[in-house]
């Protein structure tokens, strides 16, 4: 028979007044809310806009918001929104496109194969530090001051951020996975289809994330070297002529640009890691 | 179609792993591999399944496999190792897709898998929203898939809760039960050795040796019975005395490491 305890031992109990446990385990669990940072975003630009007609600032350094919208919006009017932004978007995707081809490849081998991790981590290590707008003076001197060199340098700045995070994304890869497939007889070829190349594609997709910020950072340094068209060209040619309103109008448009490129890789990780 | 582990010997760096091991596992024969924890159980199948090259010794098979048989050695894996990425089906078509199988064949041959671990209302699902049994069915589903003719299994319910671990013990005694499929069972558990194996090798503490070969004097569907309990309580203790003080020396060996 089980051990019960006794109706005197349970009285002593009973005399004392019950008093709640105290809770311990608030906090740490931040919730993200839908509107919080719109409407701070949105109290942002009203009291911006409210210092600009208020006379508060001086609109030729910080233009208001309104005077913003109407440079996008002539600018968009005229077609030259479209035209500065179609040289910068010709660059970026190029360069990206190139930089990541080459940056998938090049990580692939270095995740597979000895030869080519020991002498690739190397090269990369090296190399990867330096700024690459530091060689877009020598990319010029090589391919001529036509697109190639500022193209060649967006390239360049995404290969070795792809090649790294494609490296790393396929030494992520479950080895018990692999074996698995071994185990199977499964062929090489189909080993790294199926097995190593979605395994490594989360922390790839993560990579695009940061070659799109790279991308864009060059493009934009690279057109404010030596460029005739191109949002960053708009927005230094602008400076130099003192208007402010032209110069914050191409940066919201970077800033519009960036964003979208974000939402597009967030629908590419929607589509692509689903099983996650 | 048998499989000899022939004076298996392994080492990792400076640390002797097998020393010596010899056994035979006899076509449709249950063997299962016990021994304390650490003592290269797992590492002994890796070497007869062909993942890991011994020291010094061969694993080697003798006699032909069955005609049918895609893949004679299949594994069945502690961890599952299914691909997150791929659906109930998909998992089980993977150690197909090489094969010369016809895409009408290979779905008969992924329905009749399913059908025989009860997987067939989960085809199109995820690993993820599986619980631990069923996703180990899903391993064993793609194990038959390939029609082996030796399971290897290395400790393929010890990452499950007891219950779980009852359901598909009783689902290996059934799929075993014809004797048309041998298997090399890893296990820790001497419970689980002593309901499955026919035959169970008693390994040392690191470098694991063969220390005994015990066999179990009764039939798998004779140990089903309520009656058969105590036989098989006493052959699991007969074990446990051969185990229990290496198994207290592992453990502290593996404390102080």
């Amino acid at each position: 028979m089980l051990d019960r305890a006794t109706p005197e031992t349970q009285q002593d109990d009973t005399e004392a007044q019950p008093r709640p446990v105290k809770f311990r385990g608030a906090g740490f669990t931040p919730a993200t809310s839908r509107y919080a940072g719109w409407i701070a975003l949105a109290l942002v630009i009203a009291l911006w806009q409210l210092a600009g007609t208020a006379g508060w600032v001086n609109p030729l350094f910080l233009p208001a918001p309104s005077a913003i919208a109407a440079a996008i919006y002539k600018l968009a009017l005229s077609g030259a929104l479209w035209q500065q932004l179609s040289w910068s978007i010709m660059r970026i995707g190029a360069g990206w496109v190139l930089g990541t081809a080459a940056g998938i490849l090049i990580g692939f081998a270095i995740g597979l194969s000895t030869l080519a991790r020991g002498v690739g981590i190397t090269f990369i290590s090296a190399l990867f530090p330096i700024p690459k707008i530091a060689l877009l003076p020598l990319l010029i001197l090589w391919l001529g001051i036509g697109e190639e060199p500022k193209i060649a340098t967006i390239a360049l700045g995404v290969f070795f951020s792809t090649a790294i995070s494609v490296y790393s994304g396929v030494d992520a890869v479950p080895r018990n996975l692999i074996r698995m497939a071994q185990s199977f007889n499964v062929p090489f070829h189909l080993i790294v289809r199926r097995v190593i190349w979605p395994g490594a594609l989360p922390s790839i997709l993560a990579g695009f994330r940061i070659t799109a910020s790279v991308a864009l950072l060059l493009v934009v340094s690279a057109e404010m070297i030596g460029a005739q068209y191109g949002i960053g060209a708009f927005v230094l040619q602008a400076g130099n002529l003192m208007q402010t309103d032209q110069l914050l109008a191409g940066v919201v448009i970077l800033s519009l640009f960036g964003l979208v490129v974000g939402r597009l890789i967030n629908w590419l990780e929607t589509r692509l890691l689903h099983w996650r | 179609m048998d499989l000899i582990s022939d004076q298996i010997s392994h080492r990792f760096g400076a640390l002797d792993v097998l020393d010596n091991v010899s056994f035979t596992v006899r076509s449709g024969e249950v063997v299962a591999i016990v021994g304390p924890s650490g003592c290269g159980k797992s590492t002994l199948l890796s070497i007869l399944g062909g993942l890991l090259r011994p020291t010094t010794g061969a694993a080697e098979l003798r006699g032909a496999p069955p005609a049918d048989s895609l893949n004679p050695l299949t594994f069945v894996f502690q961890d599952f190792a299914l691909l997150p990425w791929s659906t109930v089906a998909e998992n089980v078509e993977f150690p197909l897709l090489h094969t010369a199988l016809g895409v009408a064949e290979r779905r008969a041959v992924i329905d009749d898998a399913l059908r025989r671990t009860g997987l067939s209302d989960f085809r199109g699902t995820y690993p993820k929203q599986l619980s631990g049994g069923m996703r180990q069915r899903v391993g064993i589903a793609r194990a038959l898939a390939v029609r082996p003719a030796i399971l290897l299994m290395d400790e393929p319910l010890s990452a499950l809760d007891s219950q779980t671990r009852e359901l598909l013990m009783e689902d290996f005694v059934r799929l075993l039960a014809d004797g048309a499929m041998g298997a090399v069972y890893v296990t820790h558990n001497l419970e689980e050795a002593v309901r499955l194996a026919d035959r169970i090798v008693v390994l040392s503490r690191r470098p694991g040796r063969v220390r005994e070969v015990v066999t179990i004097p009764m039939t798998r569907d004779e140990r089903g019975a309520i009656d058969a309990r105590g036989k098989l309580l006493a052959l699991q203790n007969e074990l446990w005395s051969l185990i229990r003080e290496e198994a207290i020396d592992a453990e502290r060996e593996v404390q102080h490491a």
